[in-house]
């Protein structure tokens, strides 16, 4: 593990070293470009620790072994890129049902299919939201920076025991593969999962304001029944209505009622701003250039850039659209999260988009641009 | 063996009853092998942990045993058990699958497995055909049957699901029958107590699908006898001293005839014949005799019998097939663990 202090280390090894340090003991995992490192990393870091890394036969494997540790007890990672991140939908959804604790990496990279697996996109921020089939509320959280791979690694395994669910950390191939200064904290603050305290235990409900009943673990007696099908409180398997009805309720409303906390977004002169640009991850980079540059040409631009993208901050970008006259969503697909925008602001302000594929980065120029026409 | 009334094991071991499964089920023989090996070697309850896939094989344990279960996602139980023992070795991990859940769609898992020689046990239950979702082609239908999805004969070929996973490198191997519940229960207890990868393949009945499978036309009470005593008349345990002293003749038409026309042929010589089921023949007629050269000689000619079969021929072998040791996989991790300085 680093030592505490500055260093100069890649994204996905900076991710990796928050995960050490929030207490992941478990990685399983599938070789893919460009979420090598954290593989890497963990191989040569866990044993240090006395954690595990499990090189698994493929994703669906992978994603299933973390949840078989979780409730063994372990803080469970993987991490992978698009195509494997499609092959761990199956499992992604079973963590949902089973609400398991647990953090999938997706270091995003340009798609569809193996597209071009050594350059970045933001193609999949819908499948880290709809991808796994049913009903559920998803966590995701977009780094921008290599020392917010460190910080939001460690707030998405916090937020796993918190919510008892997956989190997914969706960061992308341009900050996975990118240098910069990460500074390593004396200590970090740790959540620990919440375990039942009596030998009575109601693993799939509770009273608790919060919808997040305490985790039994195997091997503790209790007589664990966990399955993936419809089921009583007790995790007894069981097709009425009113039990998935509940559930689905529960797993749902559990991270809605988390909002406020979920919710992290990071502001810049959005105070007197006509025109906001939103942006996410890698992009929000060149978009912040766009912004300083515009404000000293004397534009009236700002940013608002979301460190949580789902549950989508809605209030924020609702104020948001009360505030300004346009607002510029600039991102690495051909238009996902400039949707949700529209959605939210529902016509009371101009929005548009900047879109980039092709697995390179949107340019200041072309966020300025889109800027300076906004202004006129 | 200690002898227990089934009470006890089901008030100790058993969840719920009645069971989910159909009348008839060979699930059920499973859960008692698996519960009386349990109980015979004195394995705490609360050490077991029960992990299955998709399919009826998946409801053995889940929600009927009393103990850890988890219930996974379709194909993928070995892998979601492979993250539990891995974490927690103390575990006596257990995958109770399918040959669709476990061959078909899980078969990778299934290998690797094998192949990292982790210690789980897997007791692959083989009803060959996918009997949940409605007696499909499984990777285990045998050549030419009938199912769901081959109306009109199975035109795929099965895998020889032991010679699979000892290529694979599991070091323990076995197969039986729902027949055969001594051996069975006594290689569940060897499997339990093997440091290692360990396989048990377990031929099973399925009257609700293996009735189209097989062509059986009796009434539902009478096929999970018929199906059992056809696992017995079709396999034979290695290593054991075989009976040799009777042969198959398999019919041209309808086996009422050829029977007829063997007991006719036969007429005079000291051997009996009878009309059996057989795995790979069908409904064929089985004859018993010290001297099997005079019955070919009286049989090779006869227009309702087709040809005619050694004892052995066509059978599927039971018994334990491999039993070995090299480094287990959580072992390694350990030591590993050791190397790298990160013992707690």
């Amino acid at each position: 593990m680093l030592k505490p202090g500055r260093h100069l280390v890649l994204g996905n090894i900076a991710l990796a070293e928050g995960a050490l340090r929030a207490g992941c003991r478990f990685f399983a995992g599938y070789p893919i470009t460009p979420a090598n490192e954290i593989a890497h990393y963990m191989s040569q870091e866990l044993p240090k620790v006395g954690g595990y890394y499990v090189q698994m036969e493929d994703e669906l494997a992978s994603m299933a072994a973390v949840i078989g540790a979780s409730w063994a007890g372990a803080k469970a990672m993987t991490a992978t890129s698009g195509p494997g991140f499609s092959l761990m939908q199956e499992n992604i959804s079973y963590a949902y049902m089973t609400e398991t604790p647990c953090v999938v990496v997706d270091v995003q990279r340009s798609g569809p299919s193996t597209g071009q697996a050594t350059m970045p996109s933001q193609q999949d921020v819908y499948q880290a939201r709809y991808g796994a089939h049913g009903d559920y509320e998803a966590v995701a959280l977009t780094p921008w920076s290599v020392q917010e791979m460190f910080d939001l690694t460690v707030r998405a395994f916090n937020l796993a025991e918190r919510l008892r669910m997956p989190i997914i950390l969706l960061a992308d191939g341009m900050i996975g593969h990118m240098s910069e200064k990460l500074v390593v904290p004396e200590e970090v603050e740790v959540e620990e999962r919440r375990r039942p305290s009596g030998r009575e235990c109601t693993p799939f409900d509770t009273d608790d304001p919060s919808l997040v009943p305490e985790m039994p673990l195997f091997g503790e007696g209790y007589e664990l029944l966990v399955t993936g099908s419809a089921h009583r409180p007790s995790g007894r398997r069981d097709y009425t209505p009113k039990y998935l009805q509940r559930k689905i309720w529960r797993i749902r409303e559990k991270v809605l009622r988390a909002e406020p906390e979920l919710r992290d977004v990071v502001e810049y002169e959005l105070g007197d701003a006509e025109v906001a640009v939103i942006s996410y991850g890698a992009s929000a980079r060149p978009s912040y250039g766009a912004v300083r540059e515009a404000r000293s040409k004397g534009l009236k631009a700002g940013m608002l850039r979301l460190r949580t993208l789902w549950p989508f901050p809605e209030e924020v970008v609702s104020k948001l659209a009360e505030a300004v006259k346009s607002i510029i969503v600039v991102e690495m697909n051909m238009g996902k999260v400039v949707r949700e925008v529209e959605r939210v602001v529902c016509g009371r302000c101009e929005v548009s988009l900047v879109s980039k594929v092709g697995g390179v980065l949107p340019t200041v120029g072309e966020v300025y641009d889109a800027i300076r026409r906004a202004v006129r | 063996m200690s002898v227990k009334p089934l009470s006890y094991y089901r008030e100790r071991y058993i969840r719920f009853q009645p069971s989910p499964f159909c009348p008839g089920c060979g699930n059920g023989i499973i859960l008692n092998c698996f519960v009386r090996a349990v109980d015979e070697l004195g394995i705490p309850q609360k050490q077991i942990l029960c992990v299955s896939g998709i399919g009826c094989s998946a409801w053995i344990p889940s929600p009927n045993f009393r103990g850890d279960t988890l219930h996974t996602t379709h194909g993928r139980a070995i892998a979601f058990a492979t993250g539990a023992k891995v974490y927690n070795p103390d575990l006596y991990t257990v995958v109770f699958t399918g040959d669709g859940d476990g061959a078909g769609i899980g078969g990778n898992h299934l290998i690797h497995a094998a192949r990292r020689n982790i210690d789980i046990t897997v007791i692959l239950v083989n009803n060959l055909s996918y009997a949940m979702t409605g007696g499909q082609i499984a990777p285990t239908t045998l050549h030419g049957l009938r199912t769901t999805t081959s109306p009109y004969g199975n035109p795929e070929h099965p895998f020889d699901l032991v010679k699979l996973v000892a290529a694979a490198g599991a070091t323990y191997v076995a197969r039986w029958t729902t027949y055969h519940v001594v051996e069975l229960t006594r290689s569940i207890e060897e499997a339990l107590q093997h440091r290692g990868f360990s396989f048990i393949e377990v031929l099973s009945q399925c009257p609700t699908q293996q009735r189209r499978l097989f062509g059986f036309r009796d009434p539902m009470r009478r096929l999970p006898s018929r199906i059992l005593e056809m696992f017995a008349e079709s396999t034979y345990i290695r290593g054991r001293p075989q009976r040799e002293s009777y042969l198959y003749a398999l019919p041209r038409g309808e086996p009422d005839e050829a029977l007829k026309a063997v007991e006719d042929a036969l007429k005079g010589l000291e051997a009996s014949a009878r009309l059996v089921d057989h795995i790979s023949y069908g409904r064929v007629v089985r004859v018993d005799s010290e001297d099997l050269e005079a019955v070919s000689e009286r049989l090779s000619h006869l227009s309702a019998v087709e040809r005619l079969v050694d004892a052995l021929e066509g059978k599927i072998e039971l018994g334990v097939f491999v039993r070995e040791h090299r480094p287990e996989f959580t072992e390694s991790l350990r030591m590993l663990i050791e190397r790298a300085g990160g013992m707690r």
